[in-house]
């Protein structure tokens, strides 16, 4: 007889190892320079692009945290299913023309981006300080939810600071490897295992447990009462929550650096509008992980973490390998995403601080290995936060989203807004992130119903195009940077 | 860059219509279909309607921009 910890470990092992094997052979018989590193050549087609992009849909966050909310906050959790749609369609206007930027002026990076089209060398330090920043509370978040899927599916036979650690070290491993495509490569397996995960565990378990989800549903809300409609079982976040939540995560949703950067690993910009296209049906699986939330509340209540919801209705309703086969899943769902936030933030730090500020003769290899060291701090940093975690994981989340968007105004009045000035953009910028920290690091979200990331989004907004037409219009150098549409066209 | 036609900003407006401000409407449990909350079964049957929209905004982009015209520029040959 195998003890039921035995076959868990076995089969998550086999799931980690195998994905970190795939990540390894990716970037075999390449030579990694920085370009191939960061953004695969610019050669990935339809097929790669919408593994990368769909590999960021699932994140550890999506897996724990969502089932979570839905145990926990109920109604309000449905913001999650809205914005990865309206994400789609925001990514849809924006995502090719910034592609078509990035491919004339060799762009990997959002800060890239902002130095093109504003010429400023503090405006694109800034953009990189503020992108890194946010990011690691994303990656101490991804690693914690690593360690959380790992001690649990295997049933407590791997610590949690053991699991953090392993993972951390195979990914940083296949990234250094591997660069972007050891991302989009392990995507195939995850993106499979996750599949096979959500519609076995938002199948079976009302299934199970109801006989159905109509007659689960219907219990929950007997039991319940309001837990499936806003506000759900919170006090504060109602429909206007919703509306401007949605809203500013729609916007932010490829204004994180890594998004913004795997989009310059496309063939060409039209595959990212096809992508954009297809993607939100992706979200259906979402759904299902609601409805593995719900469905614990009943059949698991009191859990005082709701993020471990999940899981915990899966360790009662199946059988110990399935169990593994789903903790495998999570630990590459959170190991993937944790891999391209890592090189991104990687990439920021060397290319758009380090070199510009300190080192400005630097080569694009000595880049590539100074953004190849910071892989490896990057990492121990996050570990050590995760480690040492505090309670306020989610709040740090909500906390990224309000920061990066803050990114918005600059790139889509850079994109679609001749009159915008550096000045308006620098004053916006800093208004939107000191207000976003201000609100939230202070316990003001919601404020008046409303998401206070949101309310600092139109500030920046206001402030930025207050500036602009305050200021005298940039002058000849930098039309120049113009993408050569905006002068052509109006 | 070039401003997208005025059909492809419409039909790209609908999703933002239907899942985010006309929240009030469709929030409810009642009726409760294919199993689910009326809220829930109405996200998710934007996950479909909202790749519709986007593919009539696409090929009314494509026709008002046709590949290979000067203004296109991610089509270089055609």
């Amino acid at each position: 007889m195998t003890s039921p910890r035995a076959v868990a470990l076995t089969v998550i092992f086999t799931i980690v190892l195998l994905g970190s094997g795939i990540g390894f052979y990716a970037g075999r018989r390449r030579t990694m320079s920085l370009e191939q590193w960061t953004v695969g050549g610019r050669a990935f087609g339809t097929f790669l692009m919408w593994l990368l992009m769909a590999g960021e849909i699932y994140t550890a966050f999506s897996f724990l945290g969502v089932s979570g909310w839905a145990y926990s906050r109920g109604g309000p959790v449905l913001y999650v299913l809205a914005f990865m749609i309206l994400g789609n369609v925001v990514a849809f206007f924006i995502l090719p023309p910034i592609w078509d930027l990035g491919c004339r002026y060799g762009l990997q990076t959002l800060p890239d981006f902002f130095q093109m089209r504003y010429g400023s060398r503090k405006l694109a330090a800034l953009t990189a300080i503020i992108g890194i920043a946010f990011m690691i509370p994303y990656l101490e978040l991804q690693v914690t939810g690593l360690g959380i899927i790992m001690e649990v599916s295997s049933f407590g036979g791997i610590g949690r600071t053991q699991a953090m650690v392993i993972g951390t070290v195979l990914m940083a491993g296949f990234l250094l490897a591997s660069g972007v495509r050891a991302v989009a490569w392990v995507s195939v397996l995850k993106d499979f295992l996750m599949i096979v995960a959500v519609v076995s565990i938002g199948i079976w378990v009302p299934h199970h447990y109801f006989g159905g989800t109509g007659r689960m549903f219907s219990t929950l809300e007997r039991v319940h009462p309001g837990h499936l409609t806003m506000p759900g079982a919170t006090a504060n976040l109602g429909h206007v929550w919703f509306i401007s939540t949605v809203l500013l995560s729609a916007f932010g949703g490829c204004m994180w650096p890594h998004i913004f950067g795997a989009s310059f690993t496309a063939k060409s910009g039209d595959i990212l509008r096809r992508n954009a296209i297809v993607l939100p049906v992706y979200a259906i699986s979402l759904g299902l992980l609601f409805i593995a939330g719900f469905a614990a509340l009943l059949v698991v209540p009191g859990l005082k973490n709701g993020d471990l919801s999940l899981l915990t209705v899966v360790r009662q309703a199946f059988p110990p390998w399935m169990l593994g086969l789903i903790g495998g899943a999570g630990a590459l769902t959170a190991m993937v995403p944790a891999a391209v936030l890592l090189l991104s933030a990687s990439t920021l730090f060397a290319k758009n601080l380090w070199r510009p500020t300190f080192a400005p003769a630097m080569s694009d290899d000595q880049v590539a290995r100074l953004a190849k060291r910071t892989v490896v701090a990057l990492g121990l940093i996050s570990l050590y936060f995760a480690v040492y975690s505090s309670s306020t994981l989610v709040s740090l989340l909500l906390l990224g989203y309000a920061g990066v968007t803050q990114f918005f105004p600059g790139i889509v009045l850079g994109l679609f807004w001749k009159r915008i000035t550096t000045a308006g953009i620098f004053s916006g910028l800093v208004v939107g992130v000191a207000g976003t920290a201000a609100l939230l690091l202070t316990g003001r979200d919601p404020l008046a119903g409303c998401n206070a990331g949101f309310l600092a989004l139109c500030a920046n907004f206001a402030v930025a195009v207050l500036v602009s037409l305050l200021s005298p219009a940039s002058s000849a150098r930098l039309a120049q940077n113009l993408p050569v549409g905006i002068s052509a066209d109006s | 860059m070039k401003r997208p036609p005025l059909a492809t900003i419409f039909f790209a407006l609908i999703p933002f219509a239907a899942v985010c401000f006309s929240v009030q409407l469709w929030d409810r449990v009642h009726p409760i279909l294919l199993g689910l909350p009326f809220n829930l079964f109405w996200l998710l049957s934007w996950t479909v309607l909202t790749p519709i929209c986007l593919g009539i905004a696409y090929y009314r982009m494509k026709s008002a921009n046709p590949p290979g015209s000067a203004s296109d520029p991610e089509e270089p040959r055609a």
